[in-house]
């Protein structure tokens, strides 16, 4: 069962930058490990996570094996408006998550 | 009573020493394919082209001695106005000995207000962490930073 943390601020001042947290719980599966009984484990990675804002790409990354499990990804915005930012996680073995929140600025 | 041959006993340290030689003869160990900084060097090629390296501008904070390879927290920041006209594009991170050379490329623009990012990431190895910002006028810029690593990550058994 996966799920989203965010951390937005639910409010600023117009041109403020604001820092967004996100975090999907996922294990990350490199692909480079074995069982005991020397079988190798499939790959099952995140490989793009998507920020939007009201619709408009803001951040982008491609996530590759070397990125720990439960992905952590913050980063920086300028809050030009109210509005929601839609955030989109796709990997390997069909998985699709998607989370939104929520900001007022004034 | 105390009858010690010494032939025996000299035959016993003579078998003895040659035993000690013969596990001196090259063990033949099997690691798993890693990077290698060649590996690392084309996949670097890959994002910057032609383009020249520039040293600067980029901070690379990473931990320098890390116990668990698992879980390394490391922010990316890029010093820059973040301007339409002056602002960082992408920011590509690379690794020289985990099985695979990459390990992140964020896409920002001059919207995010301050070029910074931080995830946590995976090391295999005691390594070279080498981050890569490209600017809005194309030009690349780079910092690197050496990691020790106790506890290595992605290629341990499963339990």
């Amino acid at each position: 069962m996966a799920s989203a943390l965010i951390n937005v601020p639910k409010t600023a001042k117009r041109g403020d930058i604001i820092e967004v947290k996100t975090l999907m719980s996922h294990i990350m599966e490199p692909g480079y490990r074995h069982t005991a009984s020397g079988q190798m484990v499939p790959r099952d990675i995140i490989t793009s996570f998507t920020c939007r804002f009201n619709g408009t790409e803001i951040f982008r990354t491609d996530l590759f094996p070397a990125i720990a499990a439960n992905p952590f990804i913050t980063f920086f915005t300028r809050a030009t408006g109210s509005g929601k930012f839609e955030f989109e996680w796709i990997g390997d073995n069909g998985f699709s998550e998607t989370a939104s929140a929520s900001i007022s600025v004034e | 009573m105390h009858d010690v041959n010494p032939t025996s006993r000299r035959r016993f340290l003579g078998l003895a020493g040659s035993a000690a030689l013969c596990s001196t003869v090259p063990i033949v160990t099997l690691r798993p394919a890693d990077a290698t900084p060649a590996m690392l060097a084309s996949a670097i090629r890959n994002v910057v082209g032609e383009a020249d390296l520039h040293t600067g501008k980029v901070k690379l904070d990473v931990p320098p001695l890390v116990e668990n390879g698992n879980t390394v927290p490391m922010t990316v920041s890029v010093t820059s106005p973040m301007t339409p006209e002056d602002h960082v594009k992408s920011i590509h991170v690379f690794n020289e000995k985990n099985p695979q050379p990459n390990i992140g490329n964020f896409y920002l623009g001059p919207h995010a207000g301050r070029a910074q990012v931080s995830t946590r990431i995976r090391l295999a190895d005691s390594q070279k962490v080498v981050a890569i910002a490209r600017l809005s006028d194309d030009t690349f810029w780079l910092a690197s930073v050496d990691v020790v690593v106790t506890l290595a990550a992605c290629t341990e058994e499963v339990i």
